[in-house]
């Protein structure tokens, strides 16, 4: 299997602290991967220096075999690189239909085409609709995002992912602050995604987690501690010091 | 040499007029254009003071600071807190608009012309030492400026209301929680940064000219004294007004026809490459 | 992509916001009623689609892209001197005036939009203005370039296109900025309703989230402040050319701030806000004026502080709310 998203021992400092500990992680194409750890272990700083959101202190990025670590975040998204914000992110004065057609339109190279009217746009539009469709979203199309419930905000947040078609998909915690039910449900989309959409997830909820995933890597004070399947992974002695740890203290 | 000590001496009449914006901007987040207003304020309270009321010029400054103190309470407790929240564009554009208030009410009452001013003996006139004439009143700019940036760094760094300010600044909602009064707190300081400016638009009329564009021509020295500076940092304001201030008197005096290009020059670079000021803290966020 | 998916889905919503309504047609009919209506006010209507023309750049970048700036007369200036310069040197037509006018704005314009893609709102004020001053104190020292405060004189323009001579009661001057104005206006309109405005207004709503769409923000927006300029060029280009003069002031700070009243009076984000918030200022400016400058300034800023506090939405947006009141109104 190819590997479609690798880091090289790399490190982020935030002055004296170290956010990201020389990580080395190897997602393959096609794989449900998942990242946890304990609240504070690096794991969005971890997806923002995968993104180019942040810049690393040293190491590499590469993405199917080519270094990107010094492209900017939306040269990364045209490679097939996309993701979802653990807090939502989005337009809060633009319909659902709008949104997506701001990042279909972008993915299309139509982003910089300034003399026809977005809605003249035919393709763009049936691509975007499309999108909705699959998210469930479509009978809300016209609708502005803030009139929305938090739930189906959360599938907009993915439906913008998703319009780049990207190959390789961070999700940051797609689940947070959506009710239970509603993140099975979330989850049943999210598995739905073809084969050949690589998912990196980064999710709080060990149920969903075992799940989902395929394969399963520990982060713990900015570095990786193990990386294993989920059946080894719920064995492993060091997760468990670690979860336990973490819910004593808290 | 005596360029120096000029420069020295209205860098410091700077300083004095635009702390208070450093004050305000740097330490209450509020982009308060009308600065220039307050100081006009108290050049006005300090002519008619000295000219239709006959009080000596060094009573007269405390009474400046009282009355420009008072006025900003009051604009502050009716108009400026319903935008402590705002956007910087809301803020700027309802400073501006006190700005041509204050231009207008300052015509209606006084005029267009320049606004004379009868300094007292003991403060005018200038000695001369080997190679430097010192104006009096410049020395005594001097000494009153350095005096004010003493006093306001203590008051910030080392007394028990300028740890509550930064508290308040910081995080309004854990400093009520600790139970400081915010509101208080922002009222004073407020009132200082108009004392400030109004003793500072007082003192500036001798050197700068007194006439209703005045919040105008000069908000630029002052906001740039801010960029330079660094928001809500005393010493550096301090600087930022020396160096500015030695610049365009030695400017205006080698090279008059580049006028004030360079000063604005300075202002957008350090903007650019500095945000946060020459002598700004580099943020440790 | 089946059209069972689709079923029940239908994209005229979205379709329907770049057609013209009725409305605009009607606002349009405007400049035509007043050019019968006020035929002896023909230099106040000139002036009227001049800062109209002025507003609507300011829109482009404030309104749409959401970049804040108190220096925008820079680039109003700079064509206002730019058409000026070129009629005192020969270059009289008055069309490639604009064209001369909106080239060198849009270069200003691009050079200095590397300075507003970063920082806080503050630090864009600052450096706009920083910009503007700049430019100001500049054409105040050249005195033999720019005639300094006493300003350019001696401008001479030919008919346009060598038909359309300018004459004394300002006709042709106010048929020639209000069609100026109208032909931008609806270039500006597509603008704003193409990919590249929905992208501006992403923008403006969220920068942060615009990279990860895969939007090279600063393009965009180096992009859209180099139009603003050119557009503000050309309104100072049309100044010269309808007054035969340039006054120093074009770059002053005084008319980088109006602009921003103007707009924020009429509504940002709109283009109409713009031109309804130019007419209502203008109009108020020429009668107030009238029967005293000071008061004039008073009430300006009295109406800024009451628009900051009250009406943050402008005209446009009490229009708006207005609208959704009346029943049978379209949704």
């Amino acid at each position: 299997m190819t590997i479609a998203l690798e880091t090289r021992n790399l490190v982020k400092r935030f002055g004296g602290f170290v956010a990201t500990n020389d990580v080395s992680l190897k997602v393959e194409g096609g794989a449900r991967h998942a990242l946890i750890g304990p609240n504070g272990a690096g794991k969005t700083t971890l997806i923002n220096l995968l993104t180019g959101f942040l810049e690393p202190s040293s190491g590499e990025v590469v993405l199917k075999g080519e270094a990107v670590t010094r492209l900017s975040q939306h040269r990364r998204v045209k490679r097939g690189l996309a993701r979802t914000f653990q807090i939502n992110r989005l337009f809060a004065r633009m319909t659902v239909l709008e949104s997506v057609m701001l990042a279909v339109c972008e993915r299309r190279e139509l982003g910089a085409r300034w003399w026809h009217p977005v809605g003249s746009h035919g393709e763009a539009i049936d691509e975007a609709a499309c999108l909705l469709a699959q998210l469930r979203l479509l009978d809300v199309a016209h609708s502005e995002t803030r009139s929305l419930a938090y739930g189906k905000q959360r599938l907009i947040e993915i439906a913008l992912a998703l319009a780049a078609k990207p190959s390789v998909l961070l999700l940051d915690e797609p689940a947070a602050g959506v009710p239970t039910g509603e993140s099975r449900e979330l989850f049943e989309t999210i598995a739905q995604l073809p084969r050949e959409v690589t998912i990196l997830l980064i999710e709080h909820d060990m149920d969903l987690v075992f799940r989902f995933a395929d394969r399963i890597s520990v982060l713990v004070n900015g570095g990786l501690v193990v990386e294993d399947t989920p059946e080894a992974i719920a064995r492993d002695k060091r997760v468990k010091e670690v979860y336990l740890g973490e819910a004593f203290d808290g | 040499m005596t360029v120096i000590f000029d420069g020295i001496a209205s860098g410091l009449l700077l300083f004095l007029i635009s702390v208070g914006l450093s004050v305000t901007l740097g330490l209450m987040n509020f982009v308060n254009l009308a600065h220039g207003s307050f100081a006009m304020l108290g050049g006005y309270v300090c002519v008619v003071l000295l000219n239709r009321l006959g009080v000596p010029f060094l009573a007269a400054l405390p009474i400046v600071a009282i009355v420009s103190a008072l006025v900003g309470v009051a604009l502050e407790r009716t108009l400026y807190r319903r935008l402590y929240g705002a956007s910087d564009l809301d803020q700027v554009l309802f400073s501006i608009g006190l700005v041509f208030m204050s231009i207008s009410i300052a015509h209606y009452f006084f005029g267009a012309q320049q606004q004379p001013l009868q300094l007292p003996a003991m403060l005018s006139g200038q000695f001369n030492l080997p190679g430097l004439d010192v104006g009096v009143y410049r020395l005594f700019l001097i000494v009153i400026g350095l005096a004010i940036a003493v006093g306001l760094q203590w008051m910030i760094a080392g007394t028990r209301f300028g740890a509550q300010l930064r508290a308040a600044v910081d995080n309004p909602r854990t400093a009520r929680g600790l139970g400081i009064d915010v509101d208080r707190v922002f009222v004073l300081t407020f009132a200082l940064g108009s004392a400030l400016a109004g003793l500072g638009g007082a003192l500036g009329v001798e050197m700068l000219g007194l006439d209703p564009e005045f919040p105008v021509k000069y908000i630029v020295y002052f906001l740039i004294v801010v960029a330079v500076g660094g928001s809500g940092n005393i010493k550096g304001s301090l600087y930022a007004s020396l160096i500015i201030g030695i610049c365009d008197v030695a400017g205006k005096y080698y090279i008059p026809q580049v006028g004030a290009f360079v000063i604005y020059a300075v202002m957008v670079v350090t903007l650019i490459f500095r945000p946060q000021g020459l002598f700004g803290r580099t943020a440790a966020k | 992509m089946t059209t069972t998916t689709l079923a029940g889905f239908d994209p005229a919503p979205l379709q329907r916001q770049a057609r013209w309504q009725h409305a605009e047609y009607a606002f349009w009919l405007l400049p035509a009623a007043a050019y019968f209506a006020f035929g002896d006010q023909l230099a106040l209507l000139s002036q009227i689609a001049i800062t109209a023309l002025f507003a609507l750049s300011l829109d482009l970048i404030l309104g749409y892209a959401g970049i804040v700036s108190l220096g925008h007369a820079a680039f109003f200036g700079m064509g206002a001197y730019t058409a000026g310069l070129m009629a005192t040197h020969g270059w009289n037509e008055p069309l490639a005036g604009l064209a001369g006018a909106a080239v060198i704005a849009a270069l200003a314009g691009f050079v200095t939009s590397f300075l507003v893609l970063r920082g806080s709102d503050l630090t864009r004020l600052m450096v706009t203005l920083g910009v503007a001053l700049m430019l100001f104190e500049l054409a105040n020292k050249l005195t033999s370039i720019t005639g300094g405060v006493d300003g350019l004189q001696g401008i001479e323009m030919k008919p346009i296109l060598g038909q359309f001579a300018f004459d004394l009661y300002g006709k042709t001057a106010f048929i020639y900025a209000t069609l100026v104005l109208f032909v931008l206006f609806w270039l500006a309109r597509r603008i704003v309703h193409s990919p590249f405005g929905l992208g501006l207004r992403g923008i403006h709503l969220n920068m942060a989230r615009m990279p990860a769409l895969g939007t090279p923000v600063n393009a965009r927006l180096v992009g859209i402040y180099t139009v603003g300029a050119a557009y503000a060029g050309i309104a100072g280009a049309l100044l010269t050319q309808t007054t035969q003069f340039v006054s120093i002031d074009v770059l002053s700070f005084p008319r980088s701030a109006e602009l921003l009243l103007i707009l924020v009076l009429g509504g940002t984000g709109s283009l109409y806000g713009a031109l309804i918030g130019t007419v209502v200022f203008m109009t108020a400016h020429h009668l107030l004026s009238g029967i005293n400058p000071q008061y004039w300034q008073f009430w300006l800023g009295a109406l800024l502080v009451l628009v900051v506090l009250f009406a943050r939405d402008g005209v446009m947006g009490g229009l708006r709310a207005l609208a959704r009141r009346l029943p049978g109104a379209a949704k």
